[in-house]
């Protein structure tokens, strides 16, 4: 039959177009890791989150930003969740500009839960001048901003080569096996041992990759706990509906159909 | 027609009803005859209408809390998506929603192209649906922008730099959209403006859409003209409302699919990166429901040329009834046009795919070759096909199969195994 041959057709090119085109030649694809936020029910790794605001808190915010979380943000449901006089600790660790004042001075104070992420530098020129005229990109919603999304952070962080032979670097630039283009400016600032854990986690290079990506991917999104759990009623409702729904129309068409 | 005879039963609505006629009206709409045997695909007419009203509700809401602000617009998406009590519901339904909006309008066209329902006596309601459709794409590419990420900065900019194709006066008209010399903050001012506009008259167009549909009625499966009302029709309510709401139902769990496990990723994740005219991203695409026209316009080697035939591809569309030759409406009746149909389809559908590429090599033949089949359809196709094709024999009336017994399949089943 033609039509069947014609849904052939345009099923298989569905199917091609369901393939993502590779960019790059070299570009290697991320690893794939098995994450506990992902699929219809994922869920965030509580203590994988609260390590990872650690690794970024001692590592990434020397140079990168993330202006649109504020602290109270990690003592809210579906993130670290960290108690009350956690978070109040960690705001009032960091000085925060405030004013003018009434006398119409700048003054410092020490950061509240309602305060924003304080930024390690005071503007984006500031920050691309001193790394050596790369930006390190605001971190916020960094994981939505790439293709590959987690599993390319994650790649990159542990994707630090040796360039292959016939590769020549220039002065600050790394190579990396994920990144496109393999050329990076940021330098592999993760070591085993870097950070101690409160909880007692060996940090490896690995974990802390990981447990920072996590952090991360929860920064991008901290709805997602709660995306995942009302989809779910939602998805369920809809579909209760839509059979009391159906069977409705079965029994009003009937009244039609039985004429016939 | 019944609804004339309406009286209101209460004296009060009789006083009312006299002085402004909703009653008579709402009882047209209930009554309206139906043919019986439309199948699914009649429910994107429906399925539209909720799809607008979702995109006006959840707009109305996210602009109480929108800043448009080139150096604003971003944080308070962010601010939206954080700090909004269920923002991030309301942005990720009307993100999604407006593509949902544009495959529910797909299916719509294709759904008229395959039945024959832009032919006489129904050009007005296609071409208002045209207008429709016009201010949909106008809309959701302002849309697109709002949010000052990098793919709608250079959205925008790829865009309102095809105005500058046009001779003599393109650079001044483009100088004059943007409002400066660049896309800029007085451009994501009027876009916020127009997007807030354009739904509204698109709401009017549609109020005209079905009051255009209501003269001649539906078309049906069959593509014949039926009396009405008659046997062969059904009122709208109950029998047509439960029918489109049990589709709606079942549009709406794809829809919360996506709003709640996948909300991205439909978008860009470029659009994620804040707006920054010094950077260029390494692939500038547009969303999915434009690629088949970008790759139209990317398929031409000369600039004002793809420009004129991007516009052609859509403006072709308004004299697709006059192009029609054939005398029957549905192509289920049509064993030839039946097919170039299809291979319409996948013709757009591969458009839609290499829009998506860079615009090279094997891609740029498929779009070329692509271009050319889209124009031959509706140019010679139609004309030629509908002037030679032996159509099938075609039924007096919908019921009349049935009636006249025996094993004979019925017309409605028949019609719904073609698809």
């Amino acid at each position: 039959m033609i039509k069947s041959n014609l849904k052939i057709l345009v099923l298989s090119f569905f199917l091609i177009i369901s393939f993502k085109p590779l960019q790059g030649a070299e570009m290697v694809e991320p690893i794939k890791v098995d994450w506990s936020f992902k699929g219809l029910t994922g869920t965030f790794d509580r203590a994988s989150l609260q390590r990872g605001f650690q690794v970024y808190k001692e590592v990434c915010a020397s140079c990168h930003s993330m202006q649109y979380l504020s602290y109270r943000n990690l003592g809210e449901p579906g993130g670290p969740e960290f108690s009350e006089l956690e978070v109040k600790a960690i705001a009032a660790s960091f000085e925060i500009e405030d004013g003018p004042d009434s006398q119409g001075e700048m003054f410092t104070r020490p950061g509240r839960p309602s305060d924003k992420f304080k930024s390690p530098y005071p503007n984006v020129q500031a920050a691309t001048a001193a790394n050596g005229g790369a930006y390190p990109p605001d971190m916020s919603v960094l994981v939505k901003a790439r293709k590959g999304g987690a599993n390319y952070i994650y790649s990159v962080l542990v994707g630090y080569e040796d360039p292959p032979p016939g590769v020549t670097l220039d002065e600050g630039v790394y190579y990396n096996k994920y990144m496109i283009g393999n050329k990076i400016k940021m330098p592999n600032n993760l070591s085993d041992g870097l950070v101690e854990y409160a909880d007692g986690t060996v940090s490896t290079v690995n974990q802390m990759a990981k447990d920072v990506t996590t952090f991360l991917a929860w920064a991008a999104e901290p709805e997602l706990e709660e995306r995942h759990r009302t989809g779910v009623k939602v998805i369920i409702y809809l579909i209760l509906l839509t059979i009391l729904v159906y069977l409705s129309m079965k029994r009003i068409w009937s009244r039609i159909d039985t004429e016939e | 027609m019944s609804e004339q005879e309406y009286t209101p039963k209460s004296k009060a609505g009789k006083w009312f009803n006299d002085r402004l006629p909703l009653l008579t009206l709402g009882a047209h709409l209930t009554d309206y005859p139906t043919p019986k045997n439309l199948n699914y695909w009649w429910t994107f007419g429906g399925i539209l209408t909720f799809c607008l009203i979702t995109q006006i509700v959840t707009g109305i809401v996210l602009a109480m809390h929108y800043v448009a602000h080139a150096d604003l617009a971003f944080a308070s998406v962010e601010h939206i998506m954080r700090d909004v009590n269920y923002g991030w519901l309301i942005r990720y339904i009307h993100s999604n929603g407006a593509s949902m909006f544009f495959l529910a309008v797909y299916i719509h066209i294709f759904r008229s192209l395959f039945y024959g329902s832009y032919k006489s006596p129904r050009e007005v309601i296609w071409i208002i649906g045209l207008m429709i459709y016009l201010l949909m794409m106008a809309a959701a590419f302002m849309g697109y922008v709002l949010p000052w990420g990098q793919m709608s900065f250079w959205g925008a900019t790829v865009i309102t730099n095809l105005f500058s194709a046009i001779p003599l006066v393109g650079d001044s008209i483009t100088t004059w959209l943007w409002g400066a010399y660049s896309v800029d903050n007085p451009t994501l001012n009027r876009f916020f403006s127009l997007h807030y506009l354009i739904p509204f008259l698109i709401l009017g167009l549609v109020v005209l859409h079905i009051w255009a549909l209501h003269v001649p009625g539906n078309n049906n499966p069959v593509g014949i003209d039926i009396k009405k009302p008659s046997k062969d029709t059904v009122p709208f309510h109950p029998y047509i409302t439960i029918k489109d709401a049990f589709a709606l139902l079942v549009f709406m769990i794809i829809f919360a699919g996506f709003v709640f496990f996948t909300p991205n990723v439909l978008g860009h994740s470029d659009n994620y990166i804040p707006a920054n005219p010094l950077v260029t991203p390494a692939h500038i695409v547009p969303e999915w429901y434009l690629l088949p026209f970008y790759a139209i316009l990317r398929s031409v080697p000369d600039k004002l040329g793809g420009v004129i035939l991007m516009f052609s591809a859509i403006f072709i569309l308004f004299v697709l009834p006059w192009l029609d030759t054939s005398k029957v409406r549905s192509a289920v009746f049509r064993p030839i046009y039946r097919q170039f149909f299809w291979i319409l389809v996948i013709d757009v559908l591969m458009l839609g795919y290499v829009g998506a590429m860079p615009a090279e090599g094997i891609y740029l033949v498929l779009a070329r070759v692509g271009t050319i089949y889209y124009f031959l359809h509706f140019i010679v196709v139609m004309p030629v096909v509908g002037y030679l094709e032996k159509t099938d024999p075609i039924p007096l009336s919908i019921s009349e199969p049935v009636l006249s017994g025996g094993a004979e399949p019925s017309i409605a089943r028949k019609v719904n195994d073609k698809i």
